[in-house]
């Protein structure tokens, strides 16, 4: 092994009777990386990082850190810390103490005690907050005092369980920058958890999307955006439209799908997965990968024409922000509402609703993947 | 220390047979004053002779139970006299203090607040006394000026009902007003909106609002009168309420009708205890 | 806006006048009465009677005879020392014994055993001192339980008399002002967020020194009230030191009622009451600077 392995987890598992919280985890990673775990709420993430904490321990598998065994290892022992989703910022002690709290208990002389807080505080850019109190602190400054308080005890693994939840959105911007950077400057490993996928793909090396206590996907932000292996992770990772239909034809790797709502729609596949004729799948599309073009010539089922899909409809709404503007689209034949972004040249921007439009998209841009309701199958079986 | 944290198999037992313990200390004195009502003795003390209802039934001496002991039943009698006057006294007073306080301004209310909380402050033997020389003075005052003895302040059932009303009332205007400020006025409003006079919005809206706490205060009230000891045994006059009576018959020493009588109480108090759990209950449960 | 400004002003300023309307004075006369006639003047009362001496039926003078009494006779002031000091160690036993239930059951127990355990706590309190005092009688005297209970199993010869002295009396003082307590610790722990402990524990602290910096100096404000609270229902006692007490340390109410009761001495009872409240007072209001509370905190 060429690189050192920070964090290893070991087909952990964790049962709480009768439930399974976290379901075979297994993850590597590597020094120096910021890695993120992404999932909706109740999929196990925090358990996940509690374990790794040492507040939960795992019922089967092996936590590694370093490559050494965490099992029995409680939370006051490990190399590990952790930044609370609440900060948990001792309010009963000034900033400057708050961070000497780890190191006075590794019986460090108090003169370098005083070094490396005054050191930790420079870097997180607030050097004269020592004296303060923590209520004295805004959101954003609590929030690098937190994250200082476990730094500078230089463990191999820095712990954030959803630290910027509770920032207003500027400052969460903000912060998403600076966290990166400071990941960066300090080449600490980061293990991060959040529900918010922005947050994830912003920062990160490397993301894991959990969903009912399993890891759907592991890989960089763009292989997750672009390249997503399930439906729960094209759903869950940025905006997309969602079509349920069956396969009617398979063509190599790409087949057409008659969808539940009426119309056909031409899709190509993950790669590495396969596909029966008469199989319900969920289709995808980003609203950025659809191309607009204003039309008189409505009522067009949808349809493949010159390798792309296309379709018509009527805007029913606007949604302007900025460059982040879309609109929706009700096509016409089926009723189904589309979603599609605005080009940022402005060139639909007197756009209104009751317009036509004629949509359309490649083949390529289209994902199928196994349909995510077992009922449905049932159903249509 | 908390459940998240790993703790060694032995402190943890360590920390829960502590517990136990200490569970064992408060429920001993009870479970003794209880069981040695059946004791077939004479005194409520070891040795154990069996089983007996003698404590409860008793007709003939010296085994007479609670049921037939004049002395013990004519002051349980005046006990729940006096508590039921301290009561209804105090929840009507502890109400109309609470909507002062939290509805209405006017000058030194901030002064008064705090005296009113006095009585929490001070001693149930000094609260009596107070009463007993403030009383006597008032006595001989007015014997002084007109000329007759007010004989009902004379120590006895009226100022015993006084005393405990004092430090009571403070009990219920902190309960009540408590409930009062979670009111929200703009039901008031809505029902005089609707026609009502105002009046009517109180009586039909926030009293009904009130109600559980106003149980509640009155279950407190009722139960601390019945158990005071200190600031009645000033005050108290030859008509002797129940604790009064068991505090002598303990000092001389007694039979085990006592812990008859006890028990009794514990069973009552337990229960009315109960029932203003379930107020409390039923108020949060509450969708107002 | 400006026209809006200026009508709340007005509004304002007519508010400021000190007219009370007839609606609000007649809520007030019941608070009146009682706060006058049942609080305010029988302790104005208990000042000035402490303040008189008699030198004959119904003829007093002004004096501090009452006073000076108190502090030149040994017996007196001894009793007053002795029942300040045993109920500061009554009000420390209360807290060490108390506050490690208190944690286990804000912070070790959950969900509805926390809550059943909660009321366990609460129910001797709804039962009569008057009651758990006889309870404790009946426990520690010579004929009792846990006399008769050694004797069975061999560890003494004969009866033992744990009634009387002071250890029985601060057993009985402690289980007295247990619930007082409880409550406010077990309240304040309620919003120490187990996250600081863990938060505590994943820096590197143990059991002990996140005792000692995180959850003592959180629960410090429950502690003071707890402390208050007992410290003055302790010096205020009369029951249990009566009936538990040895026959040779008084404590200071029963020094009070025996000038009024047994020796019919109101004078020097109202100024022996008096210092007793002054005494309690002054606890309360330096315990309630150091701890920087108010009375309406306690009290909640």
């Amino acid at each position: 092994m060429s690189t050192q392995l920070d964090l290893e987890c070991r087909q952990v598992v964790k049962s709480f009777g009768k439930f399974t919280a976290v379901d075979n985890v297994s993850l590597e990673i590597p020094q120096g990386s910021f890695f993120s775990i992404l999932g909706p709420s109740g999929c196990g993430k925090t358990t996940l990082l509690r374990m790794l904490a040492g507040f939960i321990e795992p019922t089967t598998g092996d936590i590694r850190i370093k490559d050494k065994s965490m099992l029995g290892v409680p939370p006051n022992k490990r190399p590990a810390n952790m930044v609370f989703q609440h900060l948990a910022l001792f309010p009963m002690m000034n900033v400057a103490e708050n961070i000497a709290y780890g190191l006075k208990r590794r019986k460090m002389g108090q003169a370098e005690i005083d070094r490396k807080v005054a050191d930790v505080l420079e870097r997180v850019s607030l050097p004269d907050a020592g004296a303060k109190r923590i209520e004295q602190l805004s959101g954003g400054q609590r929030q690098r005092i937190a994250i200082a308080r476990s730094l500078v005890l230089e463990p191999a693994l820095l712990l954030l369980d959803e630290p910027l939840g509770a920032l207003d959105l500027k400052l969460r911007e903000h912060m998403k920058v600076e966290l990166k950077q400071l990941q960066h400057e300090v080449g600490t490993t980061f293990v991060y958890i959040t529900h918010d996928q922005s947050e994830a793909l912003v920062m990160s090396d490397n993301v894991a999307v959990m969903n009912e206590g399993r890891f759907e996907q592991v890989g960089t932000p763009q292989d997750l955006y672009y390249n997503p292996s399930t439906a729960f992770v094209a759903g869950f990772v940025g905006d997309a439209n969602r079509w349920e239909g069956r396969i009617e034809a398979l063509d190599g790797a790409q087949a057409m799908v008659a969808l539940d709502e009426g119309g056909v729609i031409a899709t190509s596949f993950a790669p590495g997965t396969s596909f029966a004729v008469g199989e319900n799948v969920d289709l995808f599309v980003r609203p950025e990968a659809i191309v607009i073009e204003r039309s008189k010539a409505a009522q067009e089922k949808a349809r493949l024409s010159g390798g792309k899909n296309t379709l018509s409809g009527v805007v029913q709404n606007l949604l302007f922000d900025g460059a982040n503007s879309r609109a929706l689209v009700r096509d016409q034949a089926t009723g189904h509402e589309v979603m599609v972004s605005l080009p940022q040249t402005g060139a639909f921007s007197d756009l209104k609703p009751g317009e036509a439009l004629v949509l359309s998209w490649d083949v390529e841009k289209t994902r199928a993947f196994k349909a995510m309701k077992a009922a449905r199958q049932g159903i249509a079986a | 220390m908390i459940p998240s944290i790993p703790q060694s198999k032995f402190s943890t037992r360590l920390y829960a047979a502590y517990v136990t313990l200490f569970f064992l200390y408060l429920a001993a004195p009870l479970v003794v004053v209880g069981v040695f009502a059946f004791n077939d003795s004479l005194f409520p003390s070891m040795p154990w002779n069996g089983i007996t209802f003698d404590w409860f039934l008793g007709t003939e001496s010296p085994r007479v139970g609670v049921f037939h002991d004049s002395q013990l039943l004519e002051s349980i009698g005046y006990s729940a006299f006096i508590a039921i006057c301290v009561t209804l006294m105090a929840v009507a007073v502890g109400t109309c203090n609470a909507f002062l306080f939290e509805r209405h301004s006017f000058p030194f209310k901030n002064i008064l607040y705090i005296v009113a909380l006095m009585p929490l402050v001070v001693p149930g033997v000094i609260l009596g006394i107070s009463m007993l020389v403030f009383a006597n003075s008032l006595v001989n005052g007015i014997e002084d000026l007109f000329g007759f003895e007010l004989d009902i302040l004379r120590p006895g059932l009226f100022l015993v009902i006084l005393g405990q009303f004092a430090f009571v009332t403070t009990i219920t205007t902190l309960v009540i007003s408590a409930r009062l400020r979670k009111f929200d006025t703009s039901l008031e409003e809505a029902a005089l909106n609707l026609g009502a006079t105002k009046w009517e919005a109180v009586q039909t809206i926030t009293l009904p609002f009130l109600k559980p706490a106003m149980i509640g205060a009155g279950i407190v009230c009722f139960l601390m009168s019945f158990e005071n000891f200190n600031t009645t045994l000033m005050l108290v006059g030859s008509d002797s309420p129940l604790t009064i009576t068991m505090f002598d018959r303990l000092k001389q020493g007694s039979t085990p009708a006592l812990n008859a009588a006890s028990l009794m109480l514990m069973v009552v108090s337990g229960g009315l205890a109960l029932i203003s759990v379930f107020v409390q209950r039923d108020r949060t449960a509450a969708p107002e | 806006m400006s026209s809006v400004s200026t009508l709340s002003a007005t509004e304002g300023q007519e508010r400021k006048i000190p007219i009370i309307k007839l609606g609000t004075f007649l809520l007030m006369l019941p608070l009146l009465l009682w706060l006058f006639l049942l609080i305010i003047l029988p302790h104005v009362d208990l000042l000035m009677v402490s303040l008189r001496e008699k030198l004959g039926y119904r003829e007093y003078a002004f004096s501090f005879q009452n006073y000076i009494e108190f502090f030149t006779e040994p017996l007196y002031w001894n009793t007053f020392v002795r029942t300040a000091v045993m109920s500061i160690i009554a009000t420390v036993i209360t807290l060490i014994v108390g506050f490690p239930i208190s944690y286990y059951i804000a912070k070790v127990m959950k969900g509805k055993k926390r809550s059943l355990l909660f009321m366990m706590c609460l129910i001797p309190f709804w039962v009569s001192e008057l009651v758990r005092t006889f309870g404790w009688m009946i426990l520690l005297r010579e004929s009792g339980v846990i006399s008769s209970f050694l004797q069975w199993a061999g560890i003494v010869d004969g009866p033992v008399e744990m009634l009387y002295n002071d250890a029985s009396l601060m057993v009985g003082l402690v289980y007295t002002s247990m619930l007082f307590m409880v409550v406010p610790l077990v309240s304040v722990l309620d919003t120490l967020d187990d996250s600081l402990i863990e938060a505590g524990y994943d820096l590197g602290g143990n059991t002990f020194n996140i005792l000692r910096e995180i959850v003592i100096p959180h629960a410090m404000p429950g502690i003071a009230s707890g402390c208050i609270v007992v410290f003055m229902l302790t010096l205020g006692n009369y029951l249990t030191p009566t009936l538990l007490g040895g026959k040779d340390g008084l404590w200071f109410t029963e020094q009070i009622y025996n000038q009024f009761i047994t020796r019919f001495n109101w004078e020097s009872g109202s100024a022996f009451g008096f210092l007793l409240l002054i005494l309690s007072s002054a606890i309360v209001f330096v315990g309630l600077k150091l701890s920087r509370q108010t009375l309406a905190d306690t009290v909640k």
